[in-house]
């Protein structure tokens, strides 16, 4: 019965990797497709310009760069106070602290980034801590759920086996929440992908820009290409959420 | 400490006295002095000036209807909840002020399902303590081993499983083993045996006995089943609300003198059956039987029966294994007595209770069953009679006579609550030493 198991476990994991290498292929296939197609349109001069690949790279280049720096900024914010929630004195903000958090995931993200950079002013700066304050909600709220979801039995037996509660937090809980606090750290990254292309309006940079030059010197094809970059670079992304999320998942878990 | 009962034929569930078995008590013995419980917004206290002593080397069970505070009782042992009054006493040392972490390494616990961690394989679970203590590497893996082995798992099979990949009863074996990966004195167990199915939790109780009996830990046990409580328990607690002890006795006197109607309903029907799960086979006197081996002439055996009047015969294999149980007529069809191992026969092993005998006799065809040792050789056969005697006798027994070395249980709070059932006058208070009453 012991090998069967095993075996049994062993085909799961096979089977949970080949979605992911369909994903990556997707992604690629679509990729090619774009490339060649703008190799091969007729494009005027301006869409040429504004589609070489040099502009390209420095575009996608810097809305990388966005999602990630904000994505980091995320992290370090939302991980420790999601920990920090759901430890005991501190569990009766659980409420106000997601009502807050709810406030910047509710507003529509256009309105947020032109009212940070009201205030901010424009650039780079304001872009960032619009996204921040977008994404944070996923991550804060998928580190406790995480954290709560484990079996308050397992806290129990840690406690009674003489674990001090960080012990118990670093080596228990944490490990056991990884799986739901990558999934809400994927999705924010998602999130956050799509929501840099709103930087461009504060002049933020991304590849934003290809949409707005598509839309107001109506070059149906820019905005069509940046709208593919960027959903491209967005299911890429997740795709690299879910091979993290596939390896670092605890062993042991189904 | 010795509480060896005063007759052979009384039992001496589980951990059996250390006079015979020439094993040490390892266990400490735990005093709960004056202990009480109260939650903030509860008028109530969950348990109310608590005095309960716990001798060392045994199992003592707490028993009671939920809520009625045995496990709170059970979690301020090691403090995983901080008693509100009262002292904790363990092996002598006052631990209610002690560092609470450093005191549960010192106590293994076990609770329901085993409480596994999930991403760690079964020798990580139980390396947890050993490793915050700092063995070496090599000791660890040694000693994971050597607890595996006590748990009955197959440590080459089963240490780089992960618990998802065990069964319950695995699991929770496991749990236990964990818990005594440091050699604690004492262990607290928390409804171990609720989460697996029947059949596998006799077998758990049964090696937790034969454990206890190598081990000769103090093991708290909280359970709601009577039942269990009997089969494990040296001594058990009965509560009611509010942690109130309503009898602390062994479980022969609980059954046949309960203290109060409360015990009579919780105690439930079959009082007498109950007392079957109290003795173990070898406890009684078992009847010879005529045994033979393969290739004997059948016609041999029979004439052997008639001279013994006896009308099965067992057959045993080199190692004293038996083999078959031959009816007087099924041994007329054969010539020669052949080899072959019967897969139905009805075996139990010496240190079963009667009550499991008894299940396995009313199944067997025979009426009666075939008692087995170590390492399964042939010790005799037991029959309904033979139980029958022994359960008027330990009956009797326990009406008549107390028990040695009783440990005292108390509420501060109502004096009368244990001694109630008790001719004599009020129960001598601790301290800890001085309350034994030699009756």
């Amino acid at each position: 019965m012991g090998a069967q198991t095993v075996a049994l476990a062993a085909d799961a994991a096979g089977l949970s990797w080949r979605p992911l290498l369909l994903q990556l292929g997707g992604i690629l296939l679509a990729g090619i497709l774009l490339a060649v197609w703008l190799v091969a349109a007729d494009l005027t001069p301006t869409e040429r310009t504004t589609l070489s690949p040099a502009s390209l790279v420095v575009y996608t280049r810097e809305h990388l760069a966005l999602t990630l720096l904000s994505a980091l900024i995320v992290l370090v914010i939302a991980v420790p106070l999601g920990i920090i929630l759901t430890r005991g004195p501190f569990r009766r903000l659980t409420g106000p602290v997601l009502a807050v958090v709810n406030i910047g995931q509710a507003a529509p993200a256009i309105g947020l980034v032109v009212l940070l950079a009201a205030w901010l002013g424009f650039g780079f700066r304001a872009a960032v801590t619009a996204l921040v304050l977008y994404a944070l909600l996923p991550v804060l709220r998928n580190t406790m759920v995480g954290i709560n979801q484990v079996d308050s039995r397992l806290v129990e037996a840690g406690r009674g086996m003489g674990m001090s509660a960080l012990s118990v937090l670093l080596r228990v809980e944490l490990p056991l929440a990884v799986p739901i606090m990558l999934a809400g750290i994927r999705t924010a990254l998602v999130l956050l992908v799509g929501t840099a292309a709103l930087a461009t309006f504060i002049n933020g940079g991304g590849l934003g820009i290809l949409i707005t030059t598509g839309v107001n010197l109506n070059l149906p094809r820019v905005l069509v290409a940046g709208a593919v970059i960027v959903a491209l670079l967005a299911l890429l992304i997740d795709w690299v959420g879910r091979v993290v999320e596939h390896l670092a998942r605890p062993k042991g878990l189904s | 400490m010795s509480d060896k009962a005063p007759s052979t034929q009384l039992p001496d569930t589980g951990s059996g006295s250390s006079a015979d078995g020439g094993r040490s008590i390892t266990g400490a013995s735990i005093l709960l002095d004056k202990v009480t419980k109260r939650y903030p917004g509860q008028s109530r206290a969950a348990v109310d000036g608590l005095t309960m002593e716990i001798p060392a080397g045994k199992i003592v069970m707490l028993v009671g209807p939920s809520g009625c505070g045995k496990t709170t009782t059970l979690k301020m042992i090691n403090r995983l909840i901080e008693p509100t009054e009262g002292r904790i006493v363990l092996d002598g040392d006052d631990v209610t002020g002690i560092n609470g972490d450093s005191l549960r390494r010192r106590i293994g616990y076990v609770i329901q399902a085993g409480g596994l961690f999930p991403h760690m394989s079964v020798a990580a679970n139980i390396a947890i303590v050993p490793k915050m203590l700092g063995w070496s590497r090599d000791r660890i893996a040694a000693r994971v081993d050597e607890l595996l082995e006590l748990v009955s798992l197959d440590p080459v099979q089963y240490r780089d499983r992960y618990p998802r990949e065990l069964s319950g009863g695995q699991q929770q074996r496991v749990g236990v083993a964990r818990a005594l990966a440091a050699d604690p004195p004492v262990l607290l167990m928390d409804e171990p045996f609720g989460a697996v199915d029947p059949i596998t939790r006799v077998r758990l109780q049964d090696e937790l006995i034969s454990i206890q009996h190598e081990l000769q830990k103090t093991i708290v046990c909280v359970t709601h089943d009577f039942d269990e409580a009997v089969k494990l328990g040296d001594w058990i607690a009965i509560f009611t609300e509010g942690a109130q002890l309503v009898q602390y006795d062994t479980p022969e006197r609980i059954l046949a003198e309960p203290a109060n109607e409360f015990v009579e309903n919780f105690i439930g029907s079959g009082a007498g059956l109950k007392q079957l799960t109290l003795t173990r086979v070898n406890e009684v006197d078992l009847q010879s039987a005529v045994t033979a081996e393969p290739g004997t002439l059948a016609s041999d055996v029979l004439s052997r029966l008639d001279e013994r009047g006896h009308d099965h015969a067992v057959i045993l294999d080199s190692r004293n294994r038996p083999l078959q149980w031959l009816s007087r007529r099924q041994l007329s069809r054969l010539e020669r007595i052949g080899a072959d191992r019967d897969a139905r026969l009805p075996l139990v092993g010496e240190r079963a209770s009667l009550n499991d005998a008894l299940d396995i006799m009313l199944v067997s065809s025979v009426g009666a069953a075939l008692v087995t040792g170590g390492r399964d050789s042939f010790r005799g056969v037991i029959d309904v009679e033979t139980i029958m005697d022994a359960i008027s006798k330990a009956h009797e027994h326990a009406r008549t006579s107390h028990a040695h070395g009783k440990p005292v249980g108390i509420n501060t709070n109502s004096m009368d609550a244990i001694t109630a059932p008790r001719p004599a006058g009020p129960e001598p208070l601790p301290p800890e030493d001085g309350s034994r009453d030699g009756e």
